[in-house]
């Protein structure tokens, strides 16, 4: 072997890989991989492109629903809304990023989620957001985090004109040195724009539009550069990316004036791993090779490697395959938008991608092997410990009169507004807003026909903490809950598993347990998974994050004009709680105030009775014998008769039911409800 | 009565803007590279923001090839509205008075805030009556309106200060709580509010609906009539 040879064997662990996992290119290539072919594979095997432990245990989400258009495995996930209409939707982490960089890590998982959406053919028509800090009184840095994320997000939403409808933060120690910045989005298109990622077509060409390539983002490669090829200075530059929402929202405009123009076979966004990614995704799933021409790339920095270009995670770019004869039109649509766009290749028969720099290829890998042939670990998953997670610092003894307590929990860092928050989102661009936050359990939006969709998003990852089958399930039944509130019936759902190091088995026990309960709960409410993202890693030296799956709904009501608030509306309505309700204070907000340790079971889930109640209070508000709904969850009954208050600005006369802790919960079963006496009788 | 919204790349309330427009009259977008007005009866340079606003707020659009033909148009007397981003633009072309400032908070702010009409009776507040009150949302980072004393109280002694903020309500930091204000002439009017997102009450109000029929029924009297 020749000492180059050599030297790259070990570079693969550098770049991530596992000895066996090398060992398994060399076999599938039968041969030794060349710098740029190994940086590719190191990106398509790593855990973000590859899937590498979650893979086989996302099979068990289910996947069918009468209304699913497009599933998990395209950019975005896509169901019928009726009216020949269809909203592509998903959600994504953008954690890491957010933690070096709060500001650019949190406005490019925007940026990033947007180009998902659009991908498919979806204009993007609503953003919402789950956070997750350290706690706000124990930390400046979490402060510092959630003011800059916030300011981000605000950035790139409110300046593309997009509106962020909704979200949710939590605070909690766990998430101290790795916060979560979950964006999903939501897109609307006519059936008959979305468009697959496949390319497809032996001659067709392959386009690059958006931004110019350059040397940020480059995430594992960095490595590679600082260890071989030289130049330690620009390994050292911020591997985050800088996000120009003036770029994309030009670039957005684009790409659905080609995809109504009929000009496009297939199109992908560029996000993680950049044009590898990309590229390999395209041809695998059309069953085709790709050639990439990277001298045709334009580039930011003129003397890029080529390693560089393939794995640059440059901001606000697409990836499209055209006809040739349709070249010069889409090339039209791009300069009146003025949108640089660029033929850097073309799609071939077989199964090669093949990168061509200065007229020798640089890389000639198998699509298979980029794609399918990237390894699958099966978990070992053990109990977590139940001293797995510190307790936190009491605030409160627990003897104290229901009124403080009360007034406890709602200053609290995950119960008080969320105003100073949502107040920096624009939330009513594009016109389709009728329920913004604050006036209802989930955003509304305006379809053209009258009717609307509803979306939320939900994950309490110290119940999960608790329990990771049943806190995961309640993730699913809250979203529910807060559509029902509105007067929204399911179609689908997104999810984000945010986890720690599923190496670790405590962590692949989280792991197991909470897709099993999301699982069970999609399937007793029949609401399939369109797709999603999974975060793993996230890990400090004092241990994982709470096990945090991230759940984003997405339901219809068919009169924007009865969407329910969740506000008391009329003195003198009666208020009732429905609902099958035992809730406990086992992994609750007050539990925390106490000074108690996620630990514990948490109250048991009738799935039938839960979604007999869904439907029976979606009715009632659909039909205005409701004239508020507002689902009971942090902070129990009393916290959530608080917030019916506090929106609707009237006050509350009530006594609890018999055994009902005023504080305790069970989120997703229950429901505060307000109408006239005798709608609320029956 | 044609109204003619300006498209800036990067615009982001144009749409709405057109859609608010087309429901008192007839409502075209005028690309920004453009030099033709397309015979429009009335102008609104809509919020959002143009080439991305990374320099000062309206700056560059300024010089966009289409304000050439919106500042001839302006100074022949025709009606032009700038909501927001839109206002920010009009301030920079100098077709209106004062300037548009950072808000005091440093961030940006999305309210629905409460409006008093200080001047009914203009063609933007025609169909509205002075000391009237309207809800209308602002959402901005920069919408301090600003002028030094003596021009507010040329501003105010002229009747051009047309919405102010009601007590309690200015999100920004406008000095004495301006909120929309009109040129000399009375034909050119910006306000930082967006009344193209008040004009149905299922999405909050239809107050802001009252900007869009005063401009209607003056281009009709005076100009069409």
């Amino acid at each position: 072997m020749s000492s180059s040879t050599s030297s790259l064997e070990s570079r693969h662990r550098q770049l991530g890989l596992t000895d066996d996992e090398y060992a398994r290119i060399l076999d599938r290539l039968g041969r030794t991989p060349g710098d740029v072919e190994l940086a590719m594979l190191s990106l398509m095997w790593s855990e973000h492109c590859g899937y590498k432990h979650s893979k086989r245990l996302l099979r068990r989400l289910p996947t069918e629903g009468p209304h699913l258009l497009l599933g998990p495995g395209e950019n975005a996930g896509a169901v019928d809304v009726g009216g020949g209409l269809a909203v592509a939707f998903k959600v994504e982490s953008h954690n890491h990023p957010s933690a070096v960089e709060p500001f650019q890590g949190a406005a490019t998982g925007v940026g990033g989620i947007l180009r998902d959406v659009f991908a498919v053919g979806a204009r993007p028509i609503a953003v919402l957001d789950s956070l997750r800090f350290g706690e706000p009184s124990e930390s400046a840095r979490s402060r510092y985090l959630l003011e800059r994320a916030v300011a981000g997000i605000g950035f790139y939403g409110n300046s593309i004109g997009v509106p962020t409808v909704g979200g949710e933060i939590y605070f909690e120690s766990s998430y101290e040195a790795n916060c979560l910045v979950n964006a999903m989005c939501l897109g609307l298109a006519p059936h008959e724009r979305l468009i697959r990622s496949a390319a497809a077509g032996a001659g067709n060409v392959v386009v690059l539009l958006g931004a110019l390539t350059g040397r940020d983002g480059i995430g594992g490669a960095s490595v590679l550069a600082s260890a071989e090829l030289g130049d330690g200075d620009e390994a050292k530059r911020p591997s985050v990316q800088i996000g120009d929402p003036f770029t994309e929202k030009k670039l957005l405009e684009c790409c659905l004036e080609l995809l109504d123009r009929g000009l496009l076979v297939s199109l992908q966004d560029l996000g993680a791993a950049g044009l590898t990614s990309a590229v390999s995704e395209m041809a695998a799933r059309g069953g085709v090779g790709i050639t990439l021409d990277l001298c045709q790339i334009p580039l930011r920095e003129p003397d890029m490697e080529p390693f560089e270009i393939m794995v640059s995670e440059s901001q606000e770019r697409m990836l499209c395959v055209a006809r040739p004869e349709c070249v010069g039109e889409l090339l039209a649509v791009c300069e009146h938008w003025e949108v640089l766009a660029t033929t850097i290749g073309c799609v071939t028969e077989g199964d090669s991608l093949s990168v061509l720099h200065r007229g020798s290829a640089v890389a000639e890998v198998p699509v298979s092997v980029l794609v399918d042939d990237c390894p699958l670990y099966d978990l070992e998953p053990s109990p977590a410990p139940s001293d797995l997670y510190d307790a936190p610092i009491a605030v409160l003894s627990g003897s104290e009169p229901p009124a403080e307590i009360l007034l406890a929990l709602l200053r609290s860092p995950n119960l008080a507004s969320r105003r100073p928050v949502f107040e920096q989102y624009d939330p009513i661009v594009q016109s389709r807003t009728v329920r913004r936050p604050d006036e209802a359990d989930a955003a509304v939006l305006m379809l053209p026909d009258g009717s609307a969709i509803a979306v939320s998003i939900d994950g309490n990852g110290r119940r999960v903490a608790c329990d990771p089958r049943r806190g995961a399930a309640e993730a699913v039944y809250e979203c529910a809950a807060n559509l029902a509130c509105v007067g929204a019936e399911p179609l689908g759902l997104t999810n984000c598993l945010n986890f720690g190091n599923p190496e670790k088995p405590h962590v692949a026990w989280q792991l197991v347990e909470a897709v099993e309960g999301l699982a069970e709960a999609c399937e007793s409410l029949g609401v399939p998974v369109v797709g999603g993202n999974v975060s793993l890693y996230n890990e400090a030296p004092s241990g994982p994050i709470f096990p945090t799956p991230v759940v984003g709904m997405v339901g219809k009501l068919p009169h924007a004009s009865a969407a329910g608030r969740l506000g008391f509306a009329r003195d003198g309505d009666a208020i009732a709680l429905v609902g099958p309700f035992s809730p406990s204070l086992v992994g609750s907000e007050l539990s925390k105030l106490r000074g108690e340790a996620p630990v514990g079971e948490l109250p048991d889930a009738d799935p039938r009775a839960i979604r007999v109640v869904h439907e029976a209070v979606r009715a009632r508000i659909r039909a205005g014998s409701f004239r508020s709904a507002h689902d009971v969850a942090e902070g129990g009954v009393g916290c959530a008769l608080a917030e019916c208050c506090v929106a609707g600005g009237l006050g509350a006369s009530v006594r609890l039911p018999r055994g009902i802790d005023a504080f305790a919960e069970a989120p997703g079963r229950a429901f505060i409800v307000s109408g006239p006496r005798e709608a609320l009788a029956g | 009565m044609k109204f003619g919204i300006v498209r800036f790349p990067g615009s982001c309330d144009d749409i709405d803007a057109l859609q608010a427009a087309t429901r008192v009259g007839e409502a075209v977008l005028l690309w920004h590279g453009d030099h033709d007005l397309q015979g429009v009866d009335a102008v609104i340079v809509p919020g959002g923001f143009s080439y991305g606003d990374y320099l000062r707020a309206g700056a560059i659009a300024r010089f966009a090839p289409v304000m050439a033909q919106v500042e001839e148009f302006a100074r022949e007397g025709g009606l032009v509205l700038g909501i927001c981003n839109g206002f920010q633009v009009l301030s920079e072309a100098h077709l209106l008075p004062g300037a548009l400032l950072p808000n005091v908070s440093l961030k940006f702010v999305f309210r629905q805030v409460e409006l008093e009409v200080v001047r009914g009776g203009t063609p933007f507040t025609g169909a509205s009556v002075s000391g009237a009150r309207l809800s209308i949302p602002v959402k901005h980072t920069t919408g301090r309106f600003y002028a030094p004393e003596p021009d507010l109280d040329r501003l105010e002694a002229a009747g051009q200060v047309l919405l102010r903020y009601a007590p309690g309500h200015n999100p920004n930091g406008s000095l004495r709580d301006i909120a929309g204000v009109c040129n000399e002439a009375g034909n050119v009017f910006g306000l930082m509010p967006h009344p193209e997102h008040a004009v149905d009450p299922l999405s909050g109000s239809a107050d802001g609906l009252t900007i869009f029929e005063s401009m209607r029924a003056h281009v009709e009297q005076h100009v069409l009539a």
